[in-house]
């Protein structure tokens, strides 16, 4: 039975795979609705608190990181088009920037909390919970885990754009084959998405 | 969308909705600047709901896509709202 001459394609359903990404990404936006519900009930509770703390974030980067996710989705989902369009130099290019204003993203995160480290701002630090009141400990504490529990996406996000970005490359993603593009991009967007209900809750606080 | 083949969107048009996400970011920014009290958080939440639709529309393509990739979305939006709104009415009548 070795050599049955058997034509066998292997299975690839475009709208299957599509059908189950948005299921996967349900579950991340149940994940973080869940924190942005604590968030509306803490922020319900202690407004006063909620508001000095806000003041203590920059709102100047968390603008320009607004703006770079924003771009940065835009250049996702325009190599999709360039992918479909069956110009694979500008597909590449595309997602390079991406993966690059993803890590300039970043790079920005890492200045904004250490600023906040040398404030003596951490989760459990003694400046914190000997200074501060309960409110202020509770909005600090669900800024460093949401902002981080985001930023955790962005990483996992620039890996799975790389390896978009390879397939692409090597020619096993193409225009008759783009759902791992695809499907790349719309947990890039999902990224973009958290990250526009993040800005206004915790940089514009007034 | 009539055509089975998978409909291409040009780069302009989403050049034109990045610049309309961009364009009430800094609107979101301007509202929360001028005084509103309470309502400062409605507007910028209005801004940061329409961005949402602009982003889950266009940029993940739910506009073309078939109508119950929608429905579905659009259930998991009304299962969230409904657990804030049970979640407050138990913290409202403490």
């Amino acid at each position: 039975m070795e050599h049955v001459a058997q034509h066998s394609d292997p299975h690839y359903d475009q709208e299957a795979s599509k059908l189950g990404m948005w299921l996967f990404i349900f579950t991340e936006l149940l994940l973080f609705g869940g924190l942005f519900i604590v968030y509306a009930i803490y922020r319900f509770l202690n407004p006063e608190a909620f508001q000095m703390a806000g003041h203590e974030l920059n709102l100047t980067i968390g603008a320009i990181n607004t703006v770079i996710l924003l771009v940065s989705s835009m250049t996702i989902a325009m190599s999709t088009s360039a992918l479909q369009k069956k110009n694979k130099g500008l597909t590449v290019l595309l997602l390079e920037i991406t993966v690059m204003l993803a890590l300039i993203f970043l790079i920005n995160k890492y200045f904004e909390w250490g600023v906040k480290f040398d404030h003596g701002i951490w989760p459990g630090s003694e400046h914190l919970l000997n200074d501060m009141g309960h409110g202020e400990v509770l909005f600090f504490g669900l800024y460093f885990v949401m902002t981080g529990l985001h930023a955790l996406h962005i990483v996992i996000g620039m890996i799975i754009i790389i390896v978009a970005l390879n397939k692409v490359q090597k020619g096993t993603v193409h225009a008759d084959r783009p759902s791992l593009l695809e499907n790349a991009g719309l947990y890039w967007h999902l990224v973009d998405l958290i990250w526009i209900f993040l800005f206004p809750l915790f940089y514009l606080i007034h | 969308m009539e055509n089975e083949k998978h409909h291409i969107v040009p780069y302009k048009v989403y050049i034109y909705i990045l610049l309309a996400l961009v364009t009430m970011t800094f609107m979101s920014i301007g509202i929360t600047k001028i005084n509103l009290g309470e309502y400062s958080v409605l507007g910028a939440m209005i801004f940061a709901t329409l961005k949402s639709i602009l982003v889950l529309s266009w940029f993940m393509h739910l506009k073309f896509d078939q109508p119950f990739l929608r429905i579905m979305v659009g259930f998991v939006v009304l299962v969230f709202f409904a657990v804030i709104f049970i979640t407050f009415l138990d913290y409202y009548f403490r």
